[in-house]
């Protein structure tokens, strides 16, 4: 073995050894790098408890409700398994929207809702112009139509992670 | 044995300072065509998009600067590697040819995320995976800019600065798979080998843009280079007919 290819060796060692320590680490670090947790998390009773932290999936559709004030809202987050009633007074994102993603950082409260300090709205990974768009919408609504049975609707909102 | 003589002769600097300089404008020529080409699609002829409006326009600059911003680090890594192995002088150079160009891609790709990431998520920074693991990738960039700085000795100070890339390659997996393995703010890749969810016209907008970054940061990564040949062998006697000879082309 000449002195090089030993040195090549060493290198790619050196960086398996490099890779394997930091997989292990982020591994312990795993729920710590989580920006958010899922309302499946916070019904396992997995949310710290008077202590801000993020909860983020769909906002539910059919949901949202302003007060007259025009900026306290009330809303839904959802996993399509566990709801969680949000409640938060400020200006929202313009990508905040029904059916779309949405990450809130707050409080919960005795009652089991949220209280929001801040909310940010998660953009998913589309891109298309609104003609098309419209054209996947009428696309779903006329399967939708068609297939009453719920498993071959298979169309479950991806959740947002 | 031939071949493997040919590819040894391009390491060293007098071959290739000459090719570098032949190679450049081309690079630059293809670069400004790929840009013209990818702002023209982008800019005027890709449509607004249903959920953000004009606002997504960003990603023609956003995600070419992104993966340069990778790519490059990736390409300073090998060439570490490659130095630290072989112990060929070029490959230090080409290394540090290229890191100011990556962390030019990396503070862009911070910097127009944090403007688009204001109006369309409510916030311009926030801790997740995806963007903290691309601030470390900027400190990285300029840690081996100051690291190699304040080395004096060219040979010792590349060696130093591989170990360092070597170490930092690591991040690059995290930045590209943050999105997949933790919850984040930042969105799922639109792109990769198998699938896009982008409309066609906005997806070769950005290819164009991307392929515009790419020629752009090769060209100016030869002009580096040959600066930086011209410093470290200027006591060579080469570089001193080039220099009598007078213009150094």
């Amino acid at each position: 073995m000449k002195s090089r290819h030993k040195k090549l060796a060493l290198i790619v060692g050196a960086l398996a050894i490099v890779g394997i320590i930091a997989a292990l680490v982020l591994n312990a670090l795993n729920s710590n790098i989580a920006l958010y947790i899922t309302p499946t998390d916070v019904a396992a009773g997995k949310a710290p408890k008077d202590k801000l932290f993020r909860i983020g999936g769909l906002v539910k559709e059919g949901s949202i409700k302003r007060q007259a004030d025009g900026v306290t809202i009330a809303f839904i987050i959802t996993d399509t398994e566990k709801d969680i009633p949000v409640n938060y007074k400020g200006i929202l994102p313009d990508l905040f929207k029904e059916g779309k993603g949405a990450v809130a950082q707050g409080k919960l409260t005795a009652e089991g809702s949220f209280n929001a300090t801040e909310v940010l709205a998660k953009h998913d990974e589309n891109y298309m112009p609104p003609e098309a768009a419209q054209a996947v919408d009428d696309a779903q609504e006329r399967a939708a139509s068609k297939h009453v049975s719920p498993s071959s609707a298979g169309e479950t909102p991806k959740a947002s992670n | 044995m031939k071949d493997r003589f040919n590819l040894y002769r391009f390491a060293s600097p007098a071959v290739f300072y000459p090719l570098a300089g032949a190679m450049t404008p081309y690079f630059v020529a293809v670069s400004i065509v790929f840009g013209i080409a990818g702002l023209w699609l982008g800019m005027l002829v890709a449509p607004t998009d249903f959920q953000q409006g004009e606002g997504y326009r960003i990603i023609f600059i956003h995600v070419p600067a992104s993966w340069m911003s990778m790519f490059i680090y990736l390409v300073m890594a090998f060439w570490a590697a490659i130095g630290l192995a072989f112990n060929t002088r070029l490959s230090g150079m080409m290394a540090q040819a290229l890191a100011p160009t990556g962390a030019l891609m990396a503070f862009l790709s911070l910097l127009t995320g944090a403007l688009w990431g204001k109006p369309m998520w409510g916030a311009w920074w926030v801790w997740d995976a995806r963007l903290t693991s691309e601030l470390i990738l900027l400190f990285l960039y300029i840690g081996y800019m100051a690291l190699t700085a304040a080395i004096d000795d060219p040979r010792r100070s590349d060696k130093a600065g591989g170990l360092l890339l070597l170490v930092g390659v690591v991040n690059i997996p995290i930045i590209y798979f943050s999105v997949k393995w933790w919850n984040t703010l930042h969105q799922g890749s639109s792109i990769n080998l198998a699938k896009s969810s982008m409309a066609t016209t906005m997806l070769w907008g950005m290819l164009l843009m991307a392929m515009c970054f790419w020629m752009y940061s090769i060209a100016i990564a030869l002009m580096r280079v040959r600066t930086i040949i011209l410093e470290r062998e200027r006591h060579s006697d080469w570089v001193k007919t080039l220099l009598l000879a007078g213009d150094p082309k």
